[in-house]
Order: C-alpha cells, then sequence, then structure tokens
C-alpha cells in the first residue's frame, strides 16, 4: 500500500487501518521491551499546530523520540510568522527543506488538504477544523481491538455531540467498514448526528439508532464513546449550559452497563465523565490516550519509509 | 430548419465567420458567463443582453471571434444556464450544436458557504465536485461540505 499523505480516514481501506493496527501492536511490543529505537534515527518531524492541542501534539512528538528521530515546530500560531499575514502556502515550502514529514493542526477545515498541494514531504492532519481527525480514528480503533479483540459485531454507543463531534464521525465511518456493527447515537436533538453521514453508513449495511437516553440503553452496549460538548460551538451561552450536563457517566450509571463494556473518551472532558469512575476497570480513557503513541509510532515510521 | 433561424437570429448581431456562438443564456446572465470563461479577455466578443426567443421570451447570446471553446471551458456554463447550447462556426457554417452538460468538477467558481472553510482565509481557487441529482450539490474539494447551487 501507498500512503503520500494521511488527511482523511477515507483514504484508508479496511485492509490498509488492519495493516495499521497490526504494525501498532509491533511498536507496543517494542515500547514495552523499554529499549532505545532506533527506526526513524536522522529524520525530522515538524509539528506545526496554528491551533493549539496540548495532547495530540505531545503525542505525535513522542511518537517521534520514541523512534529515535527527532521533532522540529511551533505549537501556537501567534508565535509563528503566521500571524504575521504569511500564507500557508509559503510556511509549507519553507518547513518541507526542514523537515521529513509534517503533522499539522488548523482551526480551518480542508487546510491539511490545501497544505500537500505545495509540499513535497509526507503531510499528516492532525485536525482540521471540524473536519476530520485521522490519526484519532486509527487509536480509537486500535484501542477497541486490543480490548475487545476484534471490531466486528459490536453494539457502539457515541454520545455527547455528534452534530459538530468530528471524532465521533470518523469513528462511526470506519466502524461501518467493519462487519455487523450496530452504532446507537445518544445525543439531544440539538446535537444529533448528522443525516449526511448517517445516510453514507447505513448504505454499508451498519444499523444506526437514535436516542436522547444513554440510562435506557446503557446495558446494551459493548463500547461507550463519550464527547465532550464544546462551548465554542454555540453560539448562546444559555444554550450551551443548558446541554452540556445532559449526560454524565458516573458509577451510579454504570452500574446498569455490563461488565464488559469500555468507555472511552478522546480527552480533555469537561463533566461528562464523573472522575470517581476512573477507578472502574472499564473506563479505559487514559489507556487510550496512550495507545496514541504506538499508533502515531506505526504511521510515522511506515510514511517515512523507515524500517522497523 | 435551425440554419434559417440561426441566420434570422444573427441579424441582430452580426454574423461571426469562424467561433463559437453561446446561445440561449438565461435573461441578464450573459456577465455571469463572460465571468467563468476563462482566456477570453484577448478576444473579440458580441454580448447581446435581453434579446428575444421563441422558446424562452428573452435570453442573451455570446459569440466568440476566433476562438473554438472546448467542453471543459464551457460546461461550467451550465451552472449559471442549464439551457444554454454551444454552436462552433466554422466558415460561415454551423458545424456543432450542442447543449452544456453539468460538470462533475468546477474550479475557480463559487464560494464554499462554511465560514470554517480554508477557502474563505487564504486567497486560493475553490474546487468543487458536483453531484448532480434532484438539486445540484457542490461538495467542497476541501472541507467536504455540501452546498446545494442556486442559481
Ligand atoms: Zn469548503
Amino acid at each position: 500500500m501507498e500512503l503520500e499523505n494521511f488527511i482523511s480516514i477515507n483514504d484508508l481501506k479496511k485492509e490498509d487501518i488492519d495493516f495499521f493496527l497490526k504494525k501498532a501492536d509491533e511498536m507496543l511490543k517494542l515500547l514495552d521491551s523499554k529499549e532505545p529505537l532506533d527506526i526513524c534515527r536522522g529524520k525530522i518531524l515538524a509539528t506545526l499546530f496554528f491551533e493549539p492541542s496540548t495532547r495530540t501534539r505531545l503525542s505525535f512528538e513522542s511518537a517521534m523520540h520514541r523512534l529515535g528521530g527527532s521533532v522540529v515546530g511551533f505549537a501556537d500560531a501567534n508565535t509563528s510568522s503566521v500571524k504575521k499575514g504569511e500564507s500557508l502556502a509559503d510556511t509549507i515550502k519553507t518547513v518541507e527543506s526542514y523537515s521529513d514529514i509534517i503533522v499539522m493542526r488548523s482551526p480551518f477545515e480542508g487546510a491539511s488538504m490545501l497544505a500537500t498541494k505545495y509540499c513535497s514531504i509526507p503531510i499528516i492532519n492532525a485536525g482540521d477544523g471540524g473536519h476530520e481527525h485521522p490519526t484519532q480514528t486509527i487509536l480509537d480503533l486500535y484501542t477497541i481491538k486490543k480490548k475487545k479483540n476484534t471490531l466486528s459485531n459490536l453494539t457502539i454507543g457515541l454520545c455527547g455531540d455528534l452534530k459538530f463531534g468530528r471524532t465521533v464521525h470518523s469513528l462511526a465511518k470506519a466502524l461501518s467498514a467493519f462487519n455487523n456493527n450496530k452504532i446507537v447515537c445518544i445525543a439531544p436533538n440539538e446535537l444529533k448526528f448528522p443525516n449526511g453521514i448517517k445516510g453514507k453508513i447505513e448504505e454499508k449495511g451498519t444499523k444506526i439508532i437514535q436516542t436522547q437516553n444513554l440510562e435506557e440503553v446503557i446495558d446494551k452496549l459493548d463500547v461507550l464513546y463519550v464527547t465532550r460538548i464544546q462551548k465554542e460551538r454555540f453560539l448562546s451561552e444559555k444554550e450551551y449550559l443548558r446541554l452540556k450536563g445532559v449526560y454524565v457517566v458516573d458509577n451510579k450509571m454504570l452500574q446498569k452497563a455490563k461488565k464488559d463494556l469500555i468507555v472511552m473518551h478522546p480527552l480533555p472532558r469537561v463533566d461528562e465523565i464523573n472522575p470517581e469512575v476512573d477507578s472502574d476497570p472499564r473506563c479505559i480513557y487514559f489507556k487510550q490516550a496512550f495507545y496514541g503513541i504506538p499508533v502515531r509510532m506505526a504511521l510515522l515510521s511506515f510514511m517515512l519509509k523507515c524500517q522497523s | 430548419m435551425p440554419i434559417l433561424k440561426n441566420n434570422m437570429e444573427e441579424k441582430k448581431v452580426r454574423n461571426i465567420i469562424n467561433g463559437t456562438v453561446i446561445d440561449h443564456i438565461k435573461p441578464n446572465c450573459a456577465m455571469k458567463v463572460l465571468s467563468i470563461l476563462k482566456d477570453i479577455d484577448q478576444e473579440c466578443l458580441i454580448v447581446c443582453i435581453n434579446t428575444d426567443s421563441k422558446k424562452y421570451g428573452r435570453k442573451d447570446v455570446i459569440k466568440i471571434e476566433n476562438k473554438f471553446l472546448q467542453e471543459n471551458e464551457y460546461n461550467e456554463l451550465a451552472l449559471i444556464s442549464p439551457e444554454a447550447t454551444i454552436s462552433m462556426i466554422k466558415d460561415g457554417k454551423i458545424t456543432s450544436k450542442e447543449k452544456v452538460k453539468t460538470p462533475t468538477h468546477i474550479k475557480g467558481i463559487g464560494k464554499c458557504k462554511n465560514p470554517r472553510c480554508i477557502t474563505n482565509c487564504q486567497d486560493i481557487e475553490t474546487e468543487f465536485d458536483v453531484e448532480n441529482g434532484d438539486k445540484i450539490i457542490l461538495r467542497c474539494v476541501y472541507c467536504e461540505s455540501t452546498n446545494e447551487y442556486k442559481n
């Protein structure tokens, strides 16, 4: 397979996803061995974060360091020349001569796709507005696979902001490539899963059920993927305050759930998961965040054509 | 008979011997059409706005002398005026006449309605994939948001 750039989860076929999940497992074994690695020695990763995202950036940087490579970049567009009005094209054309691969995040949708037009080295999209964040999807799939041993025959609950939450859109799309999954969308009416994406997923034979009530469905779920309701998506403060506390996963809620449920969250959380459940073995969001490392190691080394 | 009809129309605006005639353009849309045609700023153009049309009541006509538009140059016009026809004139005769077809991809026309789209904050050409169903849907190549096309 070829993966010149990784901009959208649609860039990968089901076999490609399987390939990266296997590769991530190899990376995990190497990490477990605690031996220093030199798979990407001599290679430089540039992290261009036109919008701050500490977690994602640190995860990529850590992955590159683990691979024995090095990292340059900026974490905040305010301190870079972008603020001075430099065009994206100029930034990219400059940075490509400083590095071997670029990871970028932008508040603007389609920014990474545009960057590929000016760039001769690989680009990975680490989030472009509300559009795509494909490496998050791979690590979500990897987490499910690790815990459930399969990506098929699962009932997956997506809960929270399903309208603007890009991670749930990409995850649902990716899950629909696997057999016999059922997706339960749990959201208030105002933040319902978009019909356009719903249609595309159903076309592939994946069943989608919509509800507003988490309590009613939690006992059916194998996976519960919770997302944050983001303040910046709302026009009025009042509307945000009304919706933000709609779903809370706490001990009481988890009492009704299956013993082998897994609770996931892309983090950061606000109050949709009560910290009292953090010690419940079903809550695996911190493990999920850690899995970002082997997954990104797999992607970086593959796209840099470095052999492990 | 189309040749005769065409000849009668030709009287209003002079005939061209060689070139392209864009006929049956929606009335008052000729300027819009000109704005999306590429590489015509050096050409001799004859533009007729709001002339009589038997079929539609009124119409616009554009003639471009000594230039033969290619399909990829004129199909974008279908988005402005789906009934428009394109005729090639060689040595004073119509050698071909075709209705414009909706293109599957357009570049440099229209604006993406998504305010967070990169095309609205960098100085670049927009690009859309065109889905032609009951409604014409333009899917932005960059942000993938769908824009319903309205004339
Ligand atoms: Zn767009």
